[in-house]
């Protein structure tokens, strides 16, 4: 190395260090900007994570296909062996049911005529789109999935999510070919909803823990464990009387609801296109329109 | 004697590897396993990807990768977007700046490194979610993700050291 180049490094290699802490520092900056701008507009980085989702939904689509092929085969496992108990425990379940259907035959029609007496306005019908999970990856602060169908397959923001159990979320961000489903339990998820029996009207918000809090009920209500609590079809969002879940704990910090969906085994879920197309979007307590 | 062209391209894809791995398993957490409570406390496999990378071949994982990487985690997993690129950058930081500790001691003091690391990153990220929230987020289930995390490290750690031993020799 002759003169000229040792000292050529010997200023390089300072403005190099200083220009990698300088791009670090700035990048710390830039990330911290990108957080205040998604707090102050929610919707800002919606498209841009939609792409992303989208990109990287076939990968997750075929991954995701053999571990549920594995988890079917466990559970079909254990189905197997509990199957003499579970036929005993269906013949008794069939049973009260047929007595059920019987009733609920009297009252459909008994409810028909008593629409047509008021020319009642019935709700508009209900699609069902299915669709799988294919990314759970909300770690521990945030509760998202991935579904495998996207605005192609007719998912619109703001509808339904459910199971045969009941109501599961609501979407969050469609892409063409994915979408993101907010789980009731995630901090961002408010759904407006009804106690079933005495038709009070309050908002499940989620807590990020096992069970969701009831919320903006009326002062004086008295909410009892035990009471279940469905959607409203406040909004116009979401159908009403969707199971959301029950009422498990009443005390000082506030009345928890246990939801009737674990989404831990998920794989397959229903997406309702209510033909309203989420007008009203509830978010964090209060009503916004969406575009 | 000068490397030749195909050289260059393979001594480059070399070395994009680190960055390519970190970025793969970003994918992975987001991959449903079904089993119940899982995905909440899934370890954050990229956390080990980049204090791993950060303490041993730091040239190979700029602080841009490690944002580009944070920002896809925020935009698979459904979290404000920039907090884990936040999160990420902070623990490359860490590292780099213990880096000449680490210099010659063995494993478990990089792993204990980590431990502390990867506690003050989570620490971090509740609280800037606990203020972006505007209420205080239930933290269990970050404590077994910490858990989780940490015991992974040596299994991951030790993937990437022979990786690093077949394919990133100093030339």
């Amino acid at each position: 190395m002759n003169d000229r180049e040792r000292s050529i490094s010997r200023i390089a290699a300072p403005v190099r260090t200083f220009a990698q802490r300088f791009a670090y520092i700035g990048l710390i900056v830039t990330a911290a900007a990108l957080m205040l701008v998604g707090k102050m507009e929610p919707a800002a980085f919606e498209r841009a994570r939609a792409h992303v989702t989208d990109a990287v939904a076939p990968i997750l689509d075929a991954v995701s296909r053999p571990l549920d092929a594995v988890h079917d085969m466990v559970g079909e496992g254990k189905t197997l062996l509990a199957l003499r108990e579970e036929n005993a425990r269906l013949r008794a379940g069939r049973d009260r049911l047929l007595q059920w259907q019987a009733i609920a035959r009297k009252l459909e029609t008994e409810n028909k005529a008593l629409r047509e007496l008021l020319a009642f306005v019935p709700a508009p019908g209900t699609k069902h789109i299915s669709a799988r999970v294919i990314g759970d990856s909300g770690g521990a602060f945030a509760r998202t999935m991935i579904l495998n169908a996207g605005s192609r397959d007719g998912v619109r923001k703001g509808q339904a999510v459910i199971t045969g159990a009941g109501l599961v979320g609501r979407v969050q961000e469609v892409g063409l070919r994915s979408s993101r489903l907010l789980l009731l339990a995630d901090l961002n998820s408010r759904v407006p909803v009804v106690i079933e029996s005495s038709r009070v009207r309050g908002v499940v918000a989620g807590t990020n823990g096992e069970t969701l809090r009831l919320v903006h009920l009326p002062p004086d209500v008295v909410a009892a464990p035990g009471d279940r609590i469905v959607t409203s079809g406040h909004g116009g969002a979401l159908p009403p009387g969707l199971p959301v879940g029950i009422v498990s704990v009443v005390g000082e910090g506030g009345i928890e609801v246990e939801p009737f969906v674990d989404p831990a085994r998920l794989e397959i879920v229903q997406v309702l296109d209510y033909g309203l197309d989420g007008i009203i979007e509830f978010k964090a307590g209060r009503t916004e329109k969406t575009r | 004697m000068k490397p030749t062209f195909w050289h260059r391209v393979d001594k480059f894809a070399r070395d994009l590897t680190p960055f390519a791995l970190t970025f793969v398993l970003v994918v992975i957490g987001a991959i449903p396993f079904h089993i119940p409570g899982f995905a909440q406390v899934a370890p954050l496999l990229a956390m080990i990807g980049i204090y791993f990378w950060a303490v041993y071949r730091p040239d190979l994982m700029p602080s841009a990768a490690v944002f580009l990487i944070g920002i896809l985690h925020d935009f698979l997993s459904g979290l404000p977007v920039g907090i884990s690129a936040l999160i990420f950058l902070m623990v490359q930081g860490a590292a780099l700046a213990q880096r000449s500790f680490f210099f010659g001691k063995s494993f478990v003091i990089v792993w204990i490194g980590f431990v502390f690391v990867a506690a003050g990153a989570l620490v971090f990220e509740w609280l800037v979610l606990s203020v972006v929230v505007g209420e205080v987020i239930q933290a269990r289930t970050a404590l077994y993700q910490f858990g989780l995390t940490v015991a992974l490290f040596p299994v991951l750690a030790w993937m990437f050291t022979r990786w690093q031993q077949a394919f990133l020799q100093v030339d």
